[in-house]
């Protein structure tokens, strides 16, 4: 024991264990990407190849239990988060007398970056915590062993409804939530700090256009993936017990998050130079 | 150790090669040789944890061997990729240890599941098939309940009756009588040696139960350390002159497991 300990200690001299501690994380990190990217090449092939009835039919229940259940807690979400930004916005654009402005920064914030943000946030939450844990529950209880045996194929049967359903519905409730976050700046400035409808809505529309709308569409869309493949994938390769499917939970959520604001820097940058090509002449609205 | 020659004419339906499995550093099976003959039941018998489940799960290939080989009617499967993998699962019936019931779906849908995969049934078919499975494990009438509001010994009952729905050629059951009351389990052997003679079905039994073991069993294999260290007919198990044989199919605990209690 002694002995062995001794022997332990020589090899690990701090420059080759900090190395190694760091190739063992690279190892690591890259067989995971790798397994991930197998699992998503399956997700598409299966989206493509593999709609039947019986997933139409899971899809639509899905649809229902994700996306429109979910419309309350996204829209109560929106509208708070919409009227927090006027009550800060508003002094800091009459102090420079521009109050009669605030509705563009509301609308453009709102639209391209804070609603469809908050709603991915909300939904990994809500849905992907949910199922992480139904997938890791079927897998623990080996149900989806189970579909194996049935010559049934688990990413088709169970992922390939839950991810579609996860990318229609997370652009529809940031529809919702971006409505409401409109409507909660609305009320703030024209309610209760006595801005006009007429000024509010005009510069509100002002700050509109296709491309911002399409803009936080696209990253919603996005994001439903990030999401729903992230929690699936964490699902299906959870660990045994309770234990291992509440940390995979866990893990799926702190990886969902840190993907969605990550692809939303990404995605932010990218689509702002289209714009720029696209327009040339018009001033950045990153 | 005897060896019965009394295989089929058109040779094993199943096959294990020198078949090792390793989880980490835990060795599971190790060396593995195992002819499964065609239309005839086969127990294994084995301590809890010496991978019988694994041994099952092998051969339909949710688990794959680290070397060696598994045979199904002479082709070789061990390594077949997944999507070819599907057509040979479907001959088979797998009864899982814990049932695996999908939780989602009412009694009466987890026996449909294999038929609706499987595509081309009426309604009036599978709503026919549905009652008649249950009826013959015992459970008619119980097709809208769900399964988490099922007892073990009931759930597993329904995993039999799902596992049946497509009448496979091949049963494979894990432990089909833990959990039943005496006579259900004496009812679920029944069932087994009626659908080898009936139907011609080959089966695989996993169990610890030996009254049903030496029942329904035409053939006992002994399953230790990885390797199957026995094999006989039901009376030449009975007859084994080895002790470690004979302590299990007499439930005895040795000495040094009873040592270990004294310490208490
Ligand atoms: N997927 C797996 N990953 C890691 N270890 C496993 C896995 N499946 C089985 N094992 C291990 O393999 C060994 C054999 O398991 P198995 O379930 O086959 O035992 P068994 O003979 O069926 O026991 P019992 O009679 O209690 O059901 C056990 O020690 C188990 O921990
Ligand atoms: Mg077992």
């Amino acid at each position: 024991m002694e002995q062995n300990q001794t022997s332990r200690r020589r090899v690990t001299n701090p420059i080759t264990g900090f190395l190694a501690v760091i190739g063992g994380w690279t190892v690591n990190a890259v067989q995971i990407m790798g397994d991930f990217g197998c699992f998503l090449f399956s997700i598409i092939y299966g989206i493509f190849t593999g709609l039947n009835r019986r997933t139409i039919r899971e899809l639509f229940i899905q649809m229902y239990e994700m996306g429109t259940l979910s419309i309350p807690v996204v829209m109560l979400g929106g509208g708070f988060i919409g009227a927090v930004l006027a009550v800060e916005a508003y002094p800091q654009f009459k102090a420079i007398g521009a109050g009669n402005r605030v509705g563009s920064v509301i609308v453009i914030s709102v639209v391209k970056q804070i609603g469809p943000v908050l709603t991915a946030v909300m939904l990994a939450g809500r849905l992907g915590g949910s199922m992480t844990a139904e997938l890791g529950t079927m897998r623990v209880t080996e149900q989806i062993d189970a579909l194996r045996v049935m010559a049934a194929d688990p990413v088709r049967t169970l992922v390939v409804p839950r991810v579609l359903a996860c990318i229609i519905m997370t652009p529809v409730l940031t529809v919702f939530s971006d409505s409401i976050g409109i409507l909660g700046g609305w009320l703030i400035c024209v309610g209760v700090e006595g801005v006009r409808n007429y000024p509010f809505w005009h510069y509100a529309q002002t700050g509109m256009d296709m491309f911002t709308v399409l803009v936080g569409l696209i990253k919603a869309f996005f994001f439903g993936l990030v999401i729903s493949t992230i929690a699936c994938y964490k699902g299906f390769r959870c660990g045994n017990g309770a234990r291992g499917v509440g940390r995979a939970c866990t893990e799926g959520f702190v990886a969902g998050f840190c993907v969605i604001l990550l692809a939303n820097f990404i995605l932010a940058v990218m689509l702002n130079n289209i714009y720029i090509m696209l327009w040339p002449n018009q001033p950045s609205i990153l | 150790m005897p060896i019965t020659s009394e295989n089929s004419p058109d040779g094993p339906v199943i096959r294990f090669e020198n078949v090792h499995k390793r989880f980490g550093s835990l060795v599971v099976l190790n060396g593995l040789d195992l002819d499964v003959p065609a239309d005839r039941t086969t127990v294994v018998i084995g301590p809890s944890g010496t991978g019988k489940s694994v041994l099952l799960k092998h051969i339909v290939g949710l688990l794959r061997p680290d070397s060696g080989k598994v045979y199904f009617h002479g082709q070789r499967i061990d390594n077949l990729p997944e999507k070819e993998f599907e057509p040979i699962r479907k001959r088979f019936g797998f009864l899982f240890q814990q049932s695996a019931l999908f939780d989602s779906m009412d009694v009466g849908e987890n026996i449909a599941f294999p038929l609706r995969q499987e595509g081309g049934f009426t309604e009036l078919q599978i709503t026919e098939t549905i009652h008649e499975k249950l009826s013959i494990v015992g459970l008619a009438g119980s097709e809208r309940k769900m399964p988490g509001d099922l007892s073990g010994g009931q759930r597993k009952r329904v995993a039999l009756a799902r596992a049946m729905s497509m009448n496979p050629e091949v049963l494979l059951y894990d432990e089909p009588t833990t959990g039943l009351d005496p006579i259900r389990s004496d009812v679920i052997n029944e069932l087994i040696l009626k659908l080898q003679k009936q139907f011609k079905v080959t089966g695989i039994v996993v169990t610890h139960d030996m009254a049903s073991a030496f029942k329904v069993a035409d053939h006992i294999v002994m399953l230790l350390h990885g390797k199957i260290v026995y094999r006989g007919t039901a009376d030449e198990i009975r007859n084994c002159p080895d002790p470690e044989v004979q302590r299990f199919i007499q439930g005895r605990a040795s000495v040094a497991e009873l040592d270990a209690l004294d310490r208490l």
